[in-house]
């Protein structure tokens, strides 16, 4: 019986990488980044959704000039010294140069369509979007400021899972989201969750299915275990949309598929029907 | 008398403990004389190789498992097996019992001894249907006022087709935020391998306890190793970088106390295993009693969200 287990950062994309990444996988239409950016990395021709950076996503959300970003001296350091191939550090490192960023959630207040609430965003460049100390902080934080403010949370996931270079206290990052999200329940504000592509593992089994609203993005993986390891476990024939979001919605485990140029509004919609403050 | 080198090293672990940053809250002063006493207890940090050792035990095959101790710790076992949706997930056990004449509530997972039950217990993965067991009982103690006791033990949750189309993810989320929201005391003990999203889905409770042998992980050493250094065989290296034993989980304070264990392991005397399982379960349960259930649940959730380590 071979041992597995599910809830951890991985590199691997789920479908196999395209030759460049402005090409799309499904259709093999190419982008320049300008065209991609106005069509906010949909693909024009099938739909399909590339991935979205933080920044970028925060752009496409936000009203114009109102994003103000909380915790951003927030950094990952190396309790356990993790060294596999590479130190932990030094995979930082590069991520921070890859990335600009500090590390895979920001967060910060924000206005859609007029109504204020907390943004929370994952960025799934940074070492896989996985959750160690610093989401976890940042979830935390992001509650408490969004209960503080009397507005409603907003998180947009995309994450492979925990990171496992910090081992056990990166899986602690579940149980403690879950109780920052409790916290924010308890105080009568609304957690409305969003997951890109792919939001699996750890950040799956934690904050990112609690919200009071689910929703989803179109063909986006949202599944415990990735498919590699369901299938090497249990020789099992996975159907074709093995995890994907609409599987997902057929059986009941979130609201709504939202395609992306739709997202805005619809979070607004919500944001409304929660009473979100002008 | 000068100090030994065995008392230097111990001060000085101790001194490192002071200083991390996650130890900075205000039960500070009670928590380093339970660390304390429980290093003087276990003495050194475990070497690699004692690292694996723990990793061999904690998977024994003939490693007492939750019925086990069960059978040895309460009185009037009645199991539940429904959660009330879909079936009953053997790899789950949950059930009332008497401790020392008090009704509590019992929730663990559960291996199998032999190839059958192994196979029908899914090896202690469960699949949705058995947190939605563990939340059921749960809430059944916090209506009643029943502490909860959970015992856990597995690989993981099970990785299938079904279970994904059923929401694992999801279940292992709520099932937390169940015990996040309960009102009544709360004692967590890892007693074989605490693997990941499926061990801590029953874990966040008051109290964390840890077997001397078990082990407690965010991924396997086996999956650690096949996703890190691309190759499974590399497992024991894997073990050694996140170290799963139960010293580093006192040390970075994600478990309260280590339980001790007979010579060799709970393998080679179960009957003495369970009496001292029983003697720390006591112990907590008598700490949190009286506690109003508000403060239970408030420090609960504080305890979480101050775990983790960042600049």
């Amino acid at each position: 019986m071979a041992k597995i287990d599910v809830s951890v950062e991985t590199d691997d994309q789920p479908s196999p990488p395209p030759s460049h990444p402005n090409t799309c996988p499904s259709c093999h239409s190419h982008y320049r980044d300008d065209e991609l950016e106005r069509s906010l990395w949909v693909c024009e021709q099938c739909g399909h959704h590339f991935p979205m950076r933080a920044r970028a996503r925060i752009a496409s959300l936000a009203d114009d000039g109102s994003f103000a970003e909380e915790a951003t001296e927030l950094h990952s350091e190396d309790p356990l010294g993790f060294f596999d191939l590479r130190p932990y550090t030094e995979r930082l490192a590069e991520a921070e140069m890859k990335t600009g960023l500090a590390d895979a959630m920001v967060i910060g207040r924000a206005a859609i369509e007029g109504r204020q609430c907390e943004l929370a965003v994952m960025d799934f460049a940074f070492m896989g979007g996985s959750m160690g100390s610093v989401v976890g902080e940042k979830l935390s934080r992001a509650c408490d400021s969004a209960a503080e403010a009397e507005m409603p949370l907003v998180t947009v996931t995309s994450s492979g899972g925990a990171r496992m270079q910090e081992g056990i206290l990166a899986l602690m990052q579940l149980p403690k989201t879950v109780a920052a999200v409790e916290d924010l329940h308890d105080s009568g504000q609304a957690l409305l969750c969003v997951m890109a592509h792919p939001t699996t593992g750890g950040v799956l089994a934690s904050f990112a299915t609690l919200g009071d609203v689910v929703l989803a993005e179109p063909n986006a993986l949202m599944s415990f275990a990735g498919p590699r390891v369901v299938q090497e476990i249990t020789r099992e024939k996975l159907p074709d949309d093995f995890g994907r979001a609409e599987q997902n919605l057929r059986y009941g485990q979130i609201d709504a598929i939202v395609p992306r140029p739709e997202l805005k509004p619809t979070l607004s919609r919500l944001l409304r029907l929660f009473d979100a403050p002008d | 008398m000068p100090p030994t080198e065995h008392e230097l090293r111990l001060r000085e672990r101790l001194g490192r403990l002071r200083n991390l940053p996650l130890l900075g809250g205000t039960r500070i002063s009670g928590e380093l004389e339970r660390l304390q006493r429980q290093i003087a207890r276990i003495g050194e940090e475990a070497t690699d190789e004692e690292v694996w050792r723990k990793v061999e035990l904690a998977r024994h095959d003939d490693r007492p498992y939750t019925l086990d101790y069960v059978e040895r710790l309460l009185d009037d076992w009645f199991e539940l097996h429904g959660d009330r949706a879909l079936g009953d997930d053997g790899a789950m056990i949950a059930g009332l019992g008497k401790l020392d004449g008090r009704t509590v509530v019992l929730v663990g997972q559960q291996k199998g001894r032999d190839i059958h039950e192994r196979a029908s217990r899914r090896f202690g993965m469960p699949n949705p249907e058995g947190y939605r067991k563990a939340w059921h009982a749960m809430e059944l103690a916090d209506r009643h006022g029943f502490p909860v006791i959970t015992l856990v033990d597995t690989p993981g949750a099970y990785p299938g087709v079904v279970a994904e189309q059923h929401g694992q993810g999801a279940a292992i989320a709520r099932s937390q935020s169940i015990m996040a929201r309960l009102k009544v005391p709360t004692v967590a003990c890892v007693i074989g391998e605490g693997g990941s999203g499926g061990a801590i889905a029953i874990a966040l409770a008051d109290r964390v306890l840890m077997q001397e042998n078990a082990i407690y992980s965010v991924i396997s050493p086996e999956g650690c190793a096949a996703i890190l250094w691309r190759d499974a065989g590399q497992a024991k290296k894997a073990a050694a970088a996140f170290r799963p034993d139960a010293i580093h989980c006192l040390e970075l304070r994600v478990i309260d106390e280590i339980v001790p264990e007979p010579v060799g392991g709970a393998h080679i005397d179960p009957d003495m295993a369970a009496r001292l399982l029983g003697q720390a379960l006591r112990e907590s349960l008598a700490d949190l009693d009286g506690v109003p259930g508000d403060d239970l649940r408030r420090r609960r959730r504080a305890r979480f969200r101050s775990l983790g380590v960042f600049a």
